[in-house]
Protein backbone atom coordinates (compact mmCIF):
# COMPACT_ATOMS: atom_id res chain seq x y z
CA UNK A 1 0.00 0.00 0.00
CA UNK A 2 1.66 3.27 -1.05
CA UNK A 3 -0.38 6.20 0.45
CA UNK A 4 0.53 9.75 -1.16
CA UNK A 5 -0.74 12.97 0.99
CA UNK A 6 -0.50 16.60 0.04
CA UNK A 7 2.60 15.50 -2.33
CA UNK A 8 4.19 18.37 -3.87
CA UNK A 9 7.61 18.81 -5.97
CA UNK A 10 8.56 22.26 -6.87
CA UNK A 11 11.55 23.21 -9.06
CA UNK A 12 11.96 26.68 -8.41
CA UNK A 13 9.16 28.60 -9.93
CA UNK A 14 7.41 25.06 -11.82
CA UNK A 15 5.14 23.11 -9.87
CA UNK A 16 5.98 19.74 -10.84
CA UNK A 17 3.40 17.76 -8.69
CA UNK A 18 0.59 19.16 -7.23
CA UNK A 19 -0.68 18.10 -3.89
CA UNK A 20 -0.87 14.95 -4.92
CA UNK A 21 -3.07 12.62 -2.90
CA UNK A 22 -3.62 9.01 -3.66
CA UNK A 23 -3.74 5.31 -2.07
CA UNK A 24 -2.26 2.46 -4.59
CA UNK A 25 -4.01 -0.53 -3.13
CA UNK A 26 -2.25 -4.16 -3.62
CA UNK A 27 -3.98 -6.87 -5.28
CA UNK A 28 -4.40 -4.70 -8.63
CA UNK A 29 -2.49 -3.28 -11.23
CA UNK A 30 -2.54 0.30 -11.04
CA UNK A 31 -1.82 2.33 -14.16
CA UNK A 32 -0.58 6.17 -13.38
CA UNK A 33 -1.25 8.05 -16.36
CA UNK A 34 -0.83 11.39 -17.61
CA UNK A 35 0.94 13.22 -20.81
CA UNK A 36 4.42 13.71 -20.62
CA UNK A 37 6.10 15.90 -18.12
CA UNK A 38 2.60 15.78 -16.04
CA UNK A 39 4.61 14.62 -12.82
CA UNK A 40 4.76 10.80 -13.15
CA UNK A 41 8.27 10.28 -12.71
CA UNK A 42 8.68 12.56 -10.14
CA UNK A 43 6.05 11.25 -8.11
CA UNK A 44 7.57 7.49 -8.29
CA UNK A 45 10.78 9.22 -7.25
CA UNK A 46 9.47 10.73 -4.22
CA UNK A 47 8.31 7.29 -3.26
CA UNK A 48 11.53 5.91 -3.27
CA UNK A 49 13.14 8.57 -1.99
CA UNK A 50 15.41 9.89 -4.91
CA UNK A 51 13.51 13.10 -4.56
CA UNK A 52 12.03 14.72 -1.25
CA UNK A 53 9.08 16.13 -1.74
CA UNK A 54 8.64 20.04 -1.24
CA UNK A 55 5.41 19.57 0.89
CA UNK A 56 3.01 16.76 1.94
CA UNK A 57 4.62 13.06 2.54
CA UNK A 58 4.52 9.62 0.83
CA UNK A 59 4.47 6.56 2.84
CA UNK A 60 4.69 3.18 1.95
CA UNK A 61 2.40 1.07 4.82
CA UNK A 62 2.73 3.64 7.07
CA UNK A 63 6.50 4.13 6.91
CA UNK A 64 8.45 6.10 4.75
CA UNK A 65 10.75 4.19 2.62
CA UNK A 66 14.14 5.43 4.12
CA UNK A 67 12.47 3.94 6.96
CA UNK A 68 12.04 0.19 5.35
CA UNK A 69 14.29 -2.41 6.93
CA UNK A 70 15.38 -4.30 3.69
CA UNK A 71 14.47 -1.71 1.19
CA UNK A 72 14.47 -3.52 -1.66
CA UNK A 73 12.53 -6.29 -0.11
CA UNK A 74 9.40 -4.00 0.56
CA UNK A 75 9.49 -2.09 -2.62
CA UNK A 76 11.42 -3.05 -6.24
CA UNK A 77 11.54 -0.25 -8.89
CA UNK A 78 11.81 0.46 -12.08
CA UNK A 79 12.13 3.66 -12.70
CA UNK A 80 14.73 4.54 -15.28
CA UNK A 81 16.42 1.45 -17.29
CA UNK A 82 19.56 3.73 -17.74
CA UNK A 83 20.31 3.17 -13.91
CA UNK A 84 22.95 1.33 -14.76
CA UNK A 85 27.02 1.30 -15.00
CA UNK A 86 27.14 -0.17 -18.42
CA UNK A 87 31.08 -1.46 -17.64
CA UNK A 88 29.67 -4.03 -15.23
CA UNK A 89 27.79 -7.40 -16.26
CA UNK A 90 24.27 -7.76 -15.74
CA UNK A 91 25.23 -10.55 -12.95
CA UNK A 92 27.57 -7.88 -11.15
CA UNK A 93 25.22 -5.13 -11.18
CA UNK A 94 22.26 -7.29 -9.92
CA UNK A 95 24.78 -8.44 -7.36
CA UNK A 96 25.93 -5.66 -5.82
CA UNK A 97 22.27 -4.37 -5.39
CA UNK A 98 21.54 -7.56 -3.73
CA UNK A 99 24.72 -7.54 -1.23
CA UNK A 100 22.90 -4.15 0.07
CA UNK A 101 19.73 -6.26 1.36
CA UNK A 102 21.43 -9.51 2.59
CA UNK A 103 20.05 -11.31 -0.42
CA UNK A 104 21.64 -14.42 -1.32
CA UNK A 105 24.07 -14.94 -4.53
CA UNK A 106 21.08 -17.46 -5.48
CA UNK A 107 18.56 -15.04 -6.20
CA UNK A 108 20.44 -13.24 -8.74
CA UNK A 109 20.84 -15.98 -11.19
CA UNK A 110 16.73 -16.79 -10.41
CA UNK A 111 15.76 -13.27 -11.53
CA UNK A 112 18.54 -13.21 -14.44
CA UNK A 113 16.39 -16.40 -15.63
CA UNK A 114 12.91 -15.03 -15.34
CA UNK A 115 13.41 -12.13 -17.12
CA UNK A 116 15.30 -14.13 -19.81
CA UNK A 117 19.30 -12.45 -19.35
CA UNK A 118 20.79 -15.46 -18.05
CA UNK A 119 22.62 -16.35 -21.67
CA UNK A 120 24.38 -12.69 -21.68
CA UNK A 121 24.39 -12.45 -17.60
CA UNK A 122 28.56 -12.07 -17.79
CA UNK A 123 28.40 -9.27 -20.55
CA UNK A 124 28.74 -6.11 -19.68
CA UNK A 125 25.77 -3.90 -19.93
CA UNK A 126 26.82 -1.24 -22.15
CA UNK A 127 25.87 -3.78 -25.33
CA UNK A 128 22.86 -3.96 -24.27
CA UNK A 129 19.37 -3.13 -26.43
CA UNK A 130 17.07 -0.76 -24.58
CA UNK A 131 14.72 -4.01 -24.41
CA UNK A 132 17.67 -5.68 -22.48
CA UNK A 133 18.06 -2.58 -20.40
CA UNK A 134 14.81 -2.76 -19.71
CA UNK A 135 14.67 -6.53 -18.44
CA UNK A 136 17.55 -5.86 -16.56
CA UNK A 137 16.14 -2.81 -14.52
CA UNK A 138 13.31 -5.24 -13.84
CA UNK A 139 14.88 -8.19 -12.66
CA UNK A 140 16.90 -5.71 -10.23
CA UNK A 141 12.95 -4.60 -9.31
CA UNK A 142 11.82 -8.23 -8.56
CA UNK A 143 15.50 -8.83 -6.87
CA UNK A 144 14.15 -8.20 -3.17
CA UNK A 145 10.79 -10.33 -3.72
CA UNK A 146 9.11 -7.26 -2.90
CA UNK A 147 5.62 -6.31 -2.24
CA UNK A 148 5.53 -3.61 -4.13
CA UNK A 149 6.37 -2.84 -7.38
CA UNK A 150 6.69 0.22 -9.26
CA UNK A 151 7.48 0.61 -13.33
CA UNK A 152 8.19 3.93 -15.12
CA UNK A 153 7.08 3.61 -18.77
CA UNK A 154 7.95 -0.36 -18.58
CA UNK A 155 7.63 -0.60 -22.03
CA UNK A 156 9.65 1.93 -23.88
CA UNK A 157 11.80 0.05 -26.24
CA UNK A 158 10.34 -3.21 -26.06
CA UNK A 159 9.21 -5.61 -28.99
CA UNK A 160 5.52 -6.94 -28.91
CA UNK A 161 6.88 -9.74 -27.21
CA UNK A 162 8.47 -8.04 -25.00
CA UNK A 163 5.16 -5.62 -24.02
CA UNK A 164 3.64 -9.04 -23.68
CA UNK A 165 5.69 -10.53 -21.51
CA UNK A 166 5.89 -7.34 -19.42
CA UNK A 167 2.16 -7.41 -19.26
CA UNK A 168 1.68 -10.52 -17.89
CA UNK A 169 4.24 -10.26 -15.67
CA UNK A 170 2.44 -7.72 -14.45
CA UNK A 171 -0.83 -9.04 -14.04
CA UNK A 172 0.88 -12.40 -12.39
CA UNK A 173 2.53 -9.98 -9.75
CA UNK A 174 -0.54 -8.26 -9.22
CA UNK A 175 -2.47 -11.89 -8.91
CA UNK A 176 0.24 -12.86 -6.80
CA UNK A 177 -1.36 -10.06 -3.80
CA UNK A 178 1.52 -7.68 -4.79
CA UNK A 179 0.51 -4.11 -5.62
CA UNK A 180 1.79 -3.23 -9.00
CA UNK A 181 1.91 0.80 -10.08
CA UNK A 182 2.72 1.17 -13.61
CA UNK A 183 3.32 4.62 -15.62
CA UNK A 184 2.64 5.65 -18.79
CA UNK A 185 1.59 8.37 -21.01
CA UNK A 186 -0.30 5.70 -23.80
CA UNK A 187 -3.52 4.64 -22.79
CA UNK A 188 -3.20 1.95 -25.01
CA UNK A 189 -0.45 0.54 -23.19
CA UNK A 190 -2.14 -0.15 -19.83
CA UNK A 191 -5.54 0.21 -20.79
CA UNK A 192 -5.73 -3.91 -20.94
CA UNK A 193 -3.45 -4.24 -17.84
CA UNK A 194 -4.16 -1.82 -15.26
CA UNK A 195 -7.79 -3.03 -13.24
CA UNK A 196 -7.27 1.02 -11.67
CA UNK A 197 -6.43 4.15 -12.92
CA UNK A 198 -4.91 7.23 -11.43
CA UNK A 199 -4.71 10.05 -14.23
CA UNK A 200 -2.78 13.68 -13.82
CA UNK A 201 -1.93 16.41 -15.30
CA UNK A 202 0.38 19.08 -14.96
CA UNK A 203 0.81 17.35 -11.27
CA UNK A 204 -2.46 17.19 -10.41
CA UNK A 205 -4.84 14.50 -10.26
CA UNK A 206 -7.70 14.38 -12.87
CA UNK A 207 -9.13 11.29 -11.94
CA UNK A 208 -8.97 8.11 -9.55
CA UNK A 209 -11.33 5.31 -10.30
CA UNK A 210 -10.97 2.04 -11.93
CA UNK A 211 -10.60 1.35 -15.83
CA UNK A 212 -14.31 0.82 -16.56
CA UNK A 213 -15.68 4.03 -14.22
CA UNK A 214 -13.26 6.59 -16.12
CA UNK A 215 -14.36 5.16 -19.42
CA UNK A 216 -17.99 5.80 -18.47
CA UNK A 217 -17.46 9.06 -16.91
CA UNK A 218 -15.07 10.49 -19.54
CA UNK A 219 -16.87 9.54 -23.15
CA UNK A 220 -19.79 8.96 -24.60
CA UNK A 221 -21.74 5.76 -25.51
CA UNK A 222 -22.60 6.20 -29.21
CA UNK A 223 -25.34 4.22 -30.77
CA UNK A 224 -24.81 2.79 -34.44
CA UNK A 225 -27.87 2.30 -36.34
CA UNK A 226 -28.77 1.00 -40.38
CA UNK A 227 -31.85 2.36 -41.43
CA UNK A 228 -33.31 3.12 -44.45
CA UNK A 229 -35.39 5.58 -42.39
CA UNK A 230 -32.70 7.40 -41.36
CA UNK A 231 -34.02 10.87 -41.85
CA UNK A 232 -38.00 9.58 -40.07
CA UNK A 233 -35.68 8.08 -36.67
CA UNK A 234 -33.61 11.19 -36.95
CA UNK A 235 -36.84 12.91 -36.16
CA UNK A 236 -38.32 10.44 -33.62
CA UNK A 237 -34.96 10.61 -31.18
CA UNK A 238 -34.41 14.27 -31.67
CA UNK A 239 -37.95 14.55 -30.21
CA UNK A 240 -36.96 12.43 -27.04
CA UNK A 241 -33.63 14.33 -26.68
CA UNK A 242 -31.31 12.58 -28.82
CA UNK A 243 -28.62 13.86 -31.00
CA UNK A 244 -28.27 11.69 -34.11
CA UNK A 245 -25.25 12.55 -36.86
CA UNK A 246 -25.14 10.54 -40.48
CA UNK A 247 -22.56 8.39 -40.67
CA UNK A 248 -20.20 7.41 -43.38
CA UNK A 249 -22.23 4.32 -44.88
CA UNK A 250 -25.37 6.44 -46.14
CA UNK A 251 -27.92 4.33 -44.28
CA UNK A 252 -26.38 4.62 -40.73
CA UNK A 253 -26.96 7.06 -37.82
CA UNK A 254 -24.71 7.98 -34.81
CA UNK A 255 -26.38 8.52 -31.48
CA UNK A 256 -25.52 10.14 -28.50
CA UNK A 257 -27.56 10.99 -25.39
CA UNK A 258 -29.80 7.96 -25.33
CA UNK A 259 -28.98 4.60 -24.43
CA UNK A 260 -29.02 1.55 -26.97
CA UNK A 261 -32.53 0.34 -25.63
CA UNK A 262 -34.24 3.32 -25.19
CA UNK A 263 -33.07 3.88 -29.34
CA UNK A 264 -34.50 0.17 -30.25
CA UNK A 265 -37.87 0.96 -28.01
CA UNK A 266 -38.58 4.27 -29.92
CA UNK A 267 -37.71 2.97 -33.49
CA UNK A 268 -40.28 -0.11 -32.97
CA UNK A 269 -42.80 2.39 -31.12
CA UNK A 270 -42.70 4.30 -34.21
CA UNK A 271 -42.65 1.27 -36.95
CA UNK A 272 -38.84 2.53 -38.32
CA UNK A 273 -37.60 -0.64 -39.60
CA UNK A 274 -33.87 -1.03 -37.90
CA UNK A 275 -31.02 -2.82 -40.04
CA UNK A 276 -28.77 -2.55 -37.22
CA UNK A 277 -28.19 -1.16 -33.56
CA UNK A 278 -25.25 -1.37 -31.85
CA UNK A 279 -22.95 0.10 -29.74
CA UNK A 280 -19.76 1.96 -29.49
CA UNK A 281 -17.75 1.63 -26.83
CA UNK A 282 -14.84 4.47 -26.48
CA UNK A 283 -11.68 3.13 -26.26
CA UNK A 284 -9.41 4.38 -23.10
CA UNK A 285 -7.08 6.65 -25.18
CA UNK A 286 -10.31 8.61 -26.67
CA UNK A 287 -11.45 9.11 -23.04
CA UNK A 288 -8.11 9.96 -22.23
CA UNK A 289 -7.66 12.12 -24.97
CA UNK A 290 -11.24 14.10 -24.20
CA UNK A 291 -9.76 14.43 -20.37
CA UNK A 292 -6.32 16.06 -21.53
CA UNK A 293 -7.20 18.08 -24.59
CA UNK A 294 -8.23 21.18 -22.76
CA UNK A 295 -5.30 21.24 -20.42
CA UNK A 296 -5.66 24.26 -19.24
CA UNK A 297 -9.19 23.59 -17.10
CA UNK A 298 -8.03 20.28 -15.99
CA UNK A 299 -9.97 21.07 -12.76
CA UNK A 300 -13.00 22.48 -13.84
CA UNK A 301 -13.47 20.33 -17.06
CA UNK A 302 -13.70 16.91 -15.14
CA UNK A 303 -14.64 16.16 -12.05
CA UNK A 304 -11.90 14.50 -10.07
CA UNK A 305 -13.93 10.92 -8.66
CA UNK A 306 -11.39 10.51 -5.84
CA UNK A 307 -11.81 6.95 -3.77
CA UNK A 308 -11.08 7.40 -0.21
CA UNK A 309 -8.97 4.66 1.04
CA UNK B 1 13.25 -16.43 -24.85
CA UNK B 2 10.42 -14.41 -22.90
CA UNK B 3 6.77 -15.78 -22.69
CA UNK B 4 8.13 -19.24 -21.50
CA UNK B 5 10.04 -18.02 -18.47
CA UNK B 6 7.20 -16.21 -16.97
CA UNK B 7 6.14 -19.62 -15.26
CA UNK B 8 9.75 -20.02 -13.77
CA UNK B 9 8.38 -17.47 -11.15
CA UNK B 10 11.43 -18.09 -8.47
CA UNK B 11 10.46 -19.62 -4.91
CA UNK B 12 10.11 -16.92 -2.37
CA UNK B 13 13.17 -15.43 -1.08
CA UNK B 14 13.94 -16.44 2.65
CA UNK B 15 13.39 -13.67 5.09
CA UNK B 16 16.09 -11.21 5.79
CA UNK B 17 18.34 -11.77 9.19
CA UNK B 18 18.85 -7.92 9.97
CA UNK B 19 18.31 -4.85 8.32
CA UNK B 20 20.16 -3.49 5.43
CA UNK B 21 23.09 -1.91 6.65
CA UNK B 22 27.12 -0.74 6.89
CA UNK B 23 27.67 -4.55 6.53
CA UNK B 24 26.25 -5.04 3.42
CA UNK B 25 26.58 -1.45 1.77
CA UNK B 26 30.46 -2.18 2.41
CA UNK B 27 30.15 -5.71 0.30
CA UNK B 28 28.13 -3.83 -2.28
CA UNK B 29 30.54 -1.25 -2.89
CA UNK B 30 33.68 -4.05 -2.93
CA UNK B 31 31.76 -5.60 -5.45
CA UNK B 32 31.08 -2.11 -7.47
CA UNK B 33 34.46 -1.52 -7.51
CA UNK B 34 35.98 -5.10 -8.53
CA UNK B 35 33.77 -5.85 -11.31
CA UNK B 36 34.48 -2.69 -13.36
CA UNK B 37 37.82 -2.82 -16.10
CA UNK B 38 38.75 0.67 -15.25
CA UNK B 39 39.58 -0.17 -11.53
CA UNK B 40 42.27 -2.70 -12.42
CA UNK B 41 43.66 -1.24 -15.10
CA UNK B 42 44.25 1.99 -13.64
CA UNK B 43 45.96 0.50 -10.84
CA UNK B 44 47.78 -1.35 -13.05
CA UNK B 45 48.98 1.19 -15.12
CA UNK B 46 49.64 3.55 -12.52
CA UNK B 47 52.37 0.71 -10.77
CA UNK B 48 54.11 0.11 -14.45
CA UNK B 49 54.27 4.03 -15.43
CA UNK B 50 55.04 5.21 -11.87
CA UNK B 51 57.61 2.61 -11.14
CA UNK B 52 58.91 2.28 -14.98
CA UNK B 53 59.14 6.08 -14.75
CA UNK B 54 60.80 6.29 -12.29
CA UNK B 55 63.64 3.48 -12.95
CA UNK B 56 64.26 5.24 -15.91
CA UNK B 57 64.81 8.87 -14.54
CA UNK B 58 66.74 7.04 -11.74
CA UNK B 59 69.12 4.89 -13.76
CA UNK B 60 70.06 7.75 -16.34
CA UNK B 61 71.21 10.57 -13.40
CA UNK B 62 72.66 7.73 -12.24
CA UNK B 63 74.15 7.75 -15.97
CA UNK B 64 74.63 11.16 -15.61
CA UNK B 65 76.25 11.35 -12.27
CA UNK B 66 79.63 12.19 -13.25
CA UNK B 67 78.66 14.80 -15.85
CA UNK B 68 76.15 16.43 -13.47
CA UNK B 69 77.16 19.79 -11.18
CA UNK B 70 78.72 19.41 -7.75
CA UNK B 71 75.51 21.55 -6.32
CA UNK B 72 73.31 19.25 -8.37
CA UNK B 73 75.05 16.06 -7.02
CA UNK B 74 74.81 17.78 -3.40
CA UNK B 75 71.17 18.54 -3.62
CA UNK B 76 70.10 14.45 -4.86
CA UNK B 77 72.50 13.49 -2.14
CA UNK B 78 70.55 15.47 0.20
CA UNK B 79 67.16 14.34 -1.03
CA UNK B 80 67.78 10.55 -1.10
CA UNK B 81 63.73 9.99 -1.68
CA UNK B 82 63.49 12.57 -4.24
CA UNK B 83 63.89 10.59 -7.63
CA UNK B 84 62.51 7.33 -6.01
CA UNK B 85 59.96 8.16 -3.86
CA UNK B 86 58.49 11.72 -4.29
CA UNK B 87 58.15 11.53 -8.30
CA UNK B 88 56.65 8.10 -8.28
CA UNK B 89 53.77 9.52 -6.00
CA UNK B 90 53.26 12.81 -8.07
CA UNK B 91 52.97 10.47 -11.29
CA UNK B 92 50.82 8.65 -9.17
CA UNK B 93 48.36 11.39 -7.92
CA UNK B 94 46.88 11.39 -11.37
CA UNK B 95 45.52 8.34 -11.43
CA UNK B 96 44.43 8.16 -7.80
CA UNK B 97 42.27 11.14 -8.33
CA UNK B 98 40.78 10.31 -10.83
CA UNK B 99 39.76 6.90 -9.65
CA UNK B 100 38.71 8.93 -6.52
CA UNK B 101 36.39 11.23 -8.07
CA UNK B 102 34.66 8.32 -10.45
CA UNK B 103 33.92 6.15 -7.28
CA UNK B 104 30.90 8.64 -6.66
CA UNK B 105 30.86 10.58 -10.01
CA UNK B 106 30.54 7.44 -12.18
CA UNK B 107 27.15 6.63 -10.53
CA UNK B 108 26.10 10.15 -11.65
CA UNK B 109 26.91 10.03 -14.87
CA UNK B 110 25.57 6.36 -15.75
CA UNK B 111 22.96 6.79 -13.65
CA UNK B 112 23.52 4.02 -10.84
CA UNK B 113 23.13 6.26 -8.43
CA UNK B 114 19.24 5.79 -8.71
CA UNK B 115 20.05 1.65 -8.15
CA UNK B 116 22.23 2.30 -5.39
CA UNK B 117 20.16 4.48 -3.37
CA UNK B 118 16.62 2.59 -4.11
CA UNK B 119 18.54 -0.75 -2.67
CA UNK B 120 19.84 1.66 0.35
CA UNK B 121 17.92 4.76 0.80
CA UNK B 122 20.00 5.90 3.94
CA UNK B 123 22.10 7.84 2.18
CA UNK B 124 25.17 8.63 4.91
CA UNK B 125 25.11 4.04 4.91
CA UNK B 126 25.80 4.79 1.27
CA UNK B 127 28.70 7.41 1.16
CA UNK B 128 30.27 6.20 4.83
CA UNK B 129 30.67 2.42 2.77
CA UNK B 130 31.99 4.42 0.00
CA UNK B 131 34.35 5.78 1.87
CA UNK B 132 35.72 3.01 3.80
CA UNK B 133 35.97 0.89 0.64
CA UNK B 134 37.96 3.37 -1.28
CA UNK B 135 39.81 4.13 1.47
CA UNK B 136 41.08 0.46 2.40
CA UNK B 137 41.98 0.10 -1.42
CA UNK B 138 43.83 3.04 -1.64
CA UNK B 139 46.05 2.45 1.56
CA UNK B 140 46.77 -1.07 0.48
CA UNK B 141 47.92 0.44 -3.14
CA UNK B 142 49.35 3.40 -1.70
CA UNK B 143 51.82 1.74 1.19
CA UNK B 144 52.37 -1.18 -1.96
CA UNK B 145 53.45 1.62 -4.64
CA UNK B 146 55.48 3.29 -1.97
CA UNK B 147 57.39 1.10 -0.84
CA UNK B 148 57.57 -1.15 -4.55
CA UNK B 149 59.14 2.36 -5.86
CA UNK B 150 61.63 2.38 -2.48
CA UNK B 151 62.73 -1.04 -3.02
CA UNK B 152 63.34 -1.18 -6.76
CA UNK B 153 64.29 2.29 -6.82
CA UNK B 154 67.30 1.86 -4.23
CA UNK B 155 69.72 -0.62 -5.46
CA UNK B 156 69.64 1.81 -8.69
CA UNK B 157 70.65 5.06 -7.21
CA UNK B 158 72.43 3.11 -3.74
CA UNK B 159 76.09 3.64 -6.21
CA UNK B 160 75.86 7.55 -5.76
CA UNK B 161 72.91 8.09 -3.11
CA UNK B 162 73.33 5.48 -0.79
CA UNK B 163 70.03 5.45 1.49
CA UNK B 164 68.49 2.56 3.69
CA UNK B 165 65.44 2.22 5.32
CA UNK B 166 67.07 2.41 8.83
CA UNK B 167 68.20 5.82 8.09
CA UNK B 168 66.76 8.95 10.20
CA UNK B 169 62.81 10.01 8.85
CA UNK B 170 63.46 7.56 5.86
CA UNK B 171 60.42 4.47 7.23
CA UNK B 172 57.91 7.64 8.48
CA UNK B 173 58.24 9.12 4.71
CA UNK B 174 57.86 6.16 2.85
CA UNK B 175 54.91 5.10 4.82
CA UNK B 176 53.35 8.15 4.90
CA UNK B 177 53.50 7.96 0.97
CA UNK B 178 51.18 5.86 0.74
CA UNK B 179 49.38 7.67 3.43
CA UNK B 180 49.92 10.61 1.17
CA UNK B 181 48.07 8.65 -1.53
CA UNK B 182 45.16 7.44 0.34
CA UNK B 183 44.23 10.68 1.58
CA UNK B 184 44.46 12.50 -2.20
CA UNK B 185 41.88 9.55 -2.86
CA UNK B 186 39.20 10.62 -0.43
CA UNK B 187 40.41 14.34 -1.02
CA UNK B 188 39.19 13.94 -4.39
CA UNK B 189 36.16 11.20 -3.33
CA UNK B 190 34.76 14.36 -1.80
CA UNK B 191 34.93 16.93 -4.89
CA UNK B 192 33.70 13.90 -6.73
CA UNK B 193 30.68 13.89 -4.30
CA UNK B 194 30.30 17.55 -3.95
CA UNK B 195 30.54 18.12 -7.60
CA UNK B 196 28.57 14.67 -8.91
CA UNK B 197 30.41 15.29 -12.90
CA UNK B 198 33.89 13.16 -13.30
CA UNK B 199 35.75 16.10 -15.96
CA UNK B 200 34.51 19.14 -13.39
CA UNK B 201 35.52 16.99 -10.63
CA UNK B 202 38.75 15.98 -12.18
CA UNK B 203 39.78 19.47 -13.09
CA UNK B 204 38.99 20.75 -9.65
CA UNK B 205 41.38 18.29 -7.71
CA UNK B 206 44.25 18.48 -10.54
CA UNK B 207 44.21 22.00 -10.25
CA UNK B 208 44.13 22.56 -7.08
CA UNK B 209 46.58 20.16 -6.32
CA UNK B 210 49.30 20.68 -9.75
CA UNK B 211 48.26 24.73 -10.59
CA UNK B 212 46.94 26.21 -7.40
CA UNK B 213 49.38 24.95 -4.84
CA UNK B 214 51.97 25.89 -6.67
CA UNK B 215 50.53 29.87 -7.47
CA UNK B 216 50.37 29.82 -3.79
CA UNK B 217 54.04 29.80 -3.40
CA UNK B 218 54.33 33.10 -5.79
CA UNK B 219 52.34 35.08 -2.41
CA UNK B 220 54.31 37.62 -0.67
CA UNK B 221 54.93 38.26 2.41
CA UNK B 222 54.41 35.98 5.28
CA UNK B 223 50.84 35.42 4.84
CA UNK B 224 51.47 34.17 1.54
CA UNK B 225 54.22 32.03 2.71
CA UNK B 226 51.57 30.95 5.75
CA UNK B 227 48.61 29.84 2.88
CA UNK B 228 51.08 28.60 0.85
CA UNK B 229 52.00 26.02 3.42
CA UNK B 230 49.01 24.87 4.54
CA UNK B 231 47.48 24.53 1.12
CA UNK B 232 46.01 20.86 1.37
CA UNK B 233 48.97 18.67 -0.98
CA UNK B 234 51.72 21.07 -0.28
CA UNK B 235 51.09 19.94 3.61
CA UNK B 236 50.36 16.72 2.84
CA UNK B 237 53.36 15.85 0.69
CA UNK B 238 55.99 16.97 3.69
CA UNK B 239 55.57 13.42 5.15
CA UNK B 240 57.76 12.27 1.82
CA UNK B 241 60.80 14.29 3.37
CA UNK B 242 62.91 12.33 5.63
CA UNK B 243 64.15 15.55 7.41
CA UNK B 244 62.44 18.72 7.62
CA UNK B 245 63.83 21.64 5.01
CA UNK B 246 64.95 24.61 6.30
CA UNK B 247 62.01 27.68 6.67
CA UNK B 248 58.76 24.20 6.76
CA UNK B 249 56.17 26.21 8.69
CA UNK B 250 55.08 21.99 9.38
CA UNK B 251 56.51 19.37 10.34
CA UNK B 252 55.95 16.42 8.49
CA UNK B 253 53.21 14.79 10.75
CA UNK B 254 51.45 17.76 11.08
CA UNK B 255 51.48 18.74 7.32
CA UNK B 256 49.78 15.43 6.98
CA UNK B 257 46.92 16.17 9.78
CA UNK B 258 46.61 19.35 7.57
CA UNK B 259 46.10 17.95 4.54
CA UNK B 260 43.73 14.95 6.49
CA UNK B 261 41.83 18.07 8.15
CA UNK B 262 40.76 19.29 4.69
CA UNK B 263 39.91 16.33 3.01
CA UNK B 264 38.09 15.80 6.20
CA UNK B 265 36.25 19.31 5.96
CA UNK B 266 35.22 18.43 2.07
CA UNK B 267 33.73 14.75 3.24
CA UNK B 268 31.79 16.95 5.92
CA UNK B 269 30.19 18.90 2.95
CA UNK B 270 30.14 15.98 0.51
CA UNK B 271 28.34 14.02 3.36
CA UNK B 272 25.74 16.77 4.21
CA UNK B 273 25.13 17.24 0.15
CA UNK B 274 25.01 13.44 -0.38
CA UNK B 275 22.35 13.64 2.45
CA UNK B 276 19.78 16.04 0.94
CA UNK B 277 20.23 16.44 -2.66
CA UNK B 278 17.53 14.66 -5.03
CA UNK B 279 19.68 11.90 -6.77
Amino acid sequence: MIEAQNLTKRYGERTAVDGLSFTIRPGIVTGFLGPNGAGKSTTMRMIVGLDTPSAGRVTIDGKPFVAMANPMREVGALLDAKAIHGGRSAYHHLLCLAQTNDIPRRRVDEVLEQVGLTEVARKRAKGFSLGMGQRLGIAGALLGDPKILMFDEPVNGLDPEGILWIRNLMRSLAAQGRTVFVSSHLMSEIENTADHLIVIGRGRIIADCTVREFIEQNSQLVVRVRTPQAAELAGVLAQHGGKSVPDDSGDGLLITELTLDRVGDLAYDSGIRLHELSALQASLEQAFMELTKDSVEYHAAVPAMTREG
Amino acid sequence: MSTATLTETPAALPPATRPAGLTGALRSEWTKLRTVRSTGFSLLAVAVIALGLMSLIAWATMNRWPHLDPSERLDLAGHPLEVILVRPVFVSQLVVAVLGVMVISAEYTTGMIRSTLQAQPRRLTVLTAKIAVFAALMLVVGELLSFAAFFVGRPIIASHIPVALGDPGVVRAVLGAGLYLALLGLFALAFGAILRHTAGAITAVLGIVLVLSNLTGLLPDSWGRHINAWMPTNAGQLIMQPRPAAGDLLSAWQGLAVFAGWTALLLIIASVLFARRDA
